[in-house]
């Protein structure tokens, strides 16, 4: 009897502790997807490390990458980094306006998700679901969809200026895309707000109303109920969600293609998208993926340190 | 409600301010705890519908009998099959970029869903450093801007692995890259509220290893799997960046770049359509999905909250 209760304790261990699984059984089901990243994800990222420290080819003016990194030339690198911050600056403007136009719209989704997150989680009721729905519903339209909206709606002849002219706010029809940086950031917004209301919407969601009920009680006001508990509760899911929106941002170059299309409101991502297209200009091309990379190399691994953190978390 | 306030009376100079504001409609309106959150709840539904309403615009514009996109001109059938030259159906461009879209979600879908379903099973139960570091770089990849990926992997093409065509293979490798980590994070998420006690019974009743795999656990995951397989078919389709820059002609031009082509330069209403049918696959994936979700989860879902929308949505 105790010795088959004893064995049925060691049989009972974890599943994949090696008790009935052969070592191999687990990291083979892993083997596929292992290869496949290894192949196309970080392959690639090496591969554009060795072209940003690569040469041109001097006839066909295509870049020529340098595997070995003993060997790397650090002109196209360096010529980047001087146009952006040296005396020769012609990248810097389109360096600042990408930060100041990042800035600007992830404050105005936060602003803007916040409230409607915190209401549809804490009085959404028998709506939530509906409510829900309709917040998610953005994520199914295409992007570019949701753009082709906003260009349709801003035209000349188009129903913004429409309601403009009508009301007599404005005197003659505005030509809002002809690159005007109000028009850029609301295009940001309006296409990376989902991002924002979502996980804000499960954080406010998990929120325990209890907690805010014994706030009350103990006489504190609504808006210190909501400094003192609701916000700090909400705090990984503003910073999470100001990370998801802003790393978009900064590769986005198409809408400013169809919303300004003026490099007057040119971005990085339009930078890169433009140097990728014209020949001779690869290797500068891969040295400002390169620099996006250093710039958002931080940000993403707080973001991931946060998932997995709020993964063990919240099914412990 | 305020209404029901008696009519208050004049504010005297010696009150303190609290009860002077709470005998105006406006200031015990403010002050009652259990008043209705009118502001949220305006600002929710303005937020609403300015992420929808502008789509809906464009959707109905599609239907117009005319060549506007702002002004309407009856409702008509022509932009999507009645017009013989620039209809979807009859320009062969549009008409290819339709197919060319839902070709690359189907066969994207198919690859990295099995993938990334094995890895997160391996990674799941395959402990230690190493399957640490797998996890990381899936997250990761997930949150590595687009435009960073796409650079890369159109430098990896063109300069490494040149037996690799641009275009359909080219997108699909590049596709299933970026949505790989969609099925990885859905199953894990599923796969540890899972646990391993119902393997551990299958076992103790005899079952082997790869019987319990197939008989207890891919049925337990299945909702897991279904909601990820829906999620990266609607993906890819409203995919713009990957699917750009690794396209070689015209002929491997999805919906999205077309849309992107052609939205500044004058186009007619069959780009609504276009769009509107891009709209519909994803709108269609997604419900089929999550019918099919309700179904498979019957009987599981928590007591409160947003339901089955709810618990569908947090595999999003």
């Amino acid at each position: 009897m105790v010795a088959q209760a004893a064995r049925r304790r060691r049989r009972t261990g974890r599943a994949g502790g090696g008790v009935w699984y052969p070592r191999w059984f687990w990291p083979a089901f892993a083997l596929p997807g292992v290869l496949w990243l290894a192949v196309l994800f970080v392959l690639p990222l090496y591969t554009v490390l060795s072209i940003a420290f690569g040469t041109i080819d001097p006839l066909f003016r295509n870049p020529l990458p340098t595997w070995n990194p003993v060997q790397w030339d650090t002109t196209a690198v360096r010529t980047v980094l001087e146009r952006t911050f040296g005396d020769d600056a012609y990248l810097g403007p389109a360096f600042l306006r990408t930060f100041v136009y990042v800035l600007c719209a992830s404050v105005l989704c936060l602003v803007i998700a916040y409230p409607v997150a915190y209401f549809v989680a804490r009085y959404g009721g028998r709506r939530k679901g509906l409510f829900l729905v309709l917040l998610i519903a953005p994520f199914w339209i295409s992007y570019m969809m949701r753009l082709l909206a906003w260009v349709n709606l801003l035209q000349t002849d188009g129903w913004v200026n429409r309601a403009l002219t009508a009301t007599g706010l404005a005197g003659q029809p505005i030509n809002w895309l002809d690159g005007r940086p109000v028009t850029v950031v609301l295009g940001l917004v309006y296409g990376y707000i989902p991002y924002m209301t979502l996980p804000l919407f499960a954080s406010l969601d998990r929120v325990d109303p209890s907690l805010l009920e014994a706030s009350r009680d103990l006489g504190a006001s609504r808006l210190r109920t909501f400094l003192r508990v609701t916000l700090p509760l909400s705090r990984h899911a503003i910073l999470a969600g100001m990370v998801i929106v802003t790393l978009p941002m900064f590769g986005d170059y198409f809408t400013n293609d169809l919303l300004s299309g003026s490099p007057g409101t040119a971005m990085l991502g339009n930078l890169v998208n433009d140097a990728i297209g014209t020949p001779g200009q690869g290797t500068q091309g891969a040295a400002l993926v390169v620099l996006l990379m250093t710039m958002l190399v931080l940000p993403m691994l707080y973001y991931v340190r946060s998932t997995a953190r709020a993964t063990r978390e919240g099914r412990a | 409600m305020s209404s029901t306030v008696q009519a208050p009376a004049p504010a005297e100079a010696g009150q303190p301010p609290e009860a002077r504001a709470a005998r105006t409609p406006a200031g015990s309106w403010w002050r009652n705890p259990w008043r209705k959150p009118r502001i949220l709840e305006t600002v929710t539904w303005l937020y609403l519908a300015w992420s929808i309403l502008p789509v809906a615009i464009a959707v109905w514009f599609s239907f117009n009998a005319g060549r506007s996109r702002s002004t309407w001109q009856g409702f008509s059938m022509r932009w999507y099959w009645g017009d013989q030259a620039l209809s979807v159906w009859h320009d062969p461009e549009l008409h290819r970029a339709l197919f060319h879209s839902l070709r690359l979600a189907a066969v994207t879908t198919l690859i990295a869903v099995p993938i990334g379903v094995a890895f997160a099973i391996g990674l799941d139960r395959w402990r230690g450093r190493l399957a640490q570091g797998f996890s990381f770089q899936v997250l990761l990849a997930f949150v590595t801007p687009e435009i960073i990926l796409a650079v890369a992997l159109l430098f990896l093409i063109t300069n490494l692995l040149d037996f690799i065509h641009l275009g359909t293979v080219g997108q699909v490798l590049g596709l299933v890259t970026f949505q790989l980590s969609y099925p990885v994070i859905i199953c894990r998420a599923r796969l540890l509220s899972i646990g391993s006690h119902y393997e551990e019974a299958a076992m103790d009743l005899g079952a082997s290893p790869a019987q319990a795999l197939r008989r207890v656990l891919l049925p337990l995951l299945s909702p897991a799997i279904f909601a990820s397989a829906v999620l990266v078919f609607a993906d890819v389709i409203d995919n713009f960046v990957i699917a750009r820059y690794l396209s070689s002609d015209a002929a491997t031009e999805p919906m999205t770049v077309k849309i992107y082509n052609s939205a500044r330069a004058a186009p007619t209403p069959a780009l609504n359509a276009l769009a509107t049918l891009m709209l519909l696959s994803s709108l269609v994936a997604v419900v089929l999905g999550f019918l099919v979700y309700r179904r498979l989860t019957r009987g599981e879902r928590r007591a409160a909250g947003a339901g089955a929308v709810g618990d569908f949505a947090g595999n999003l």
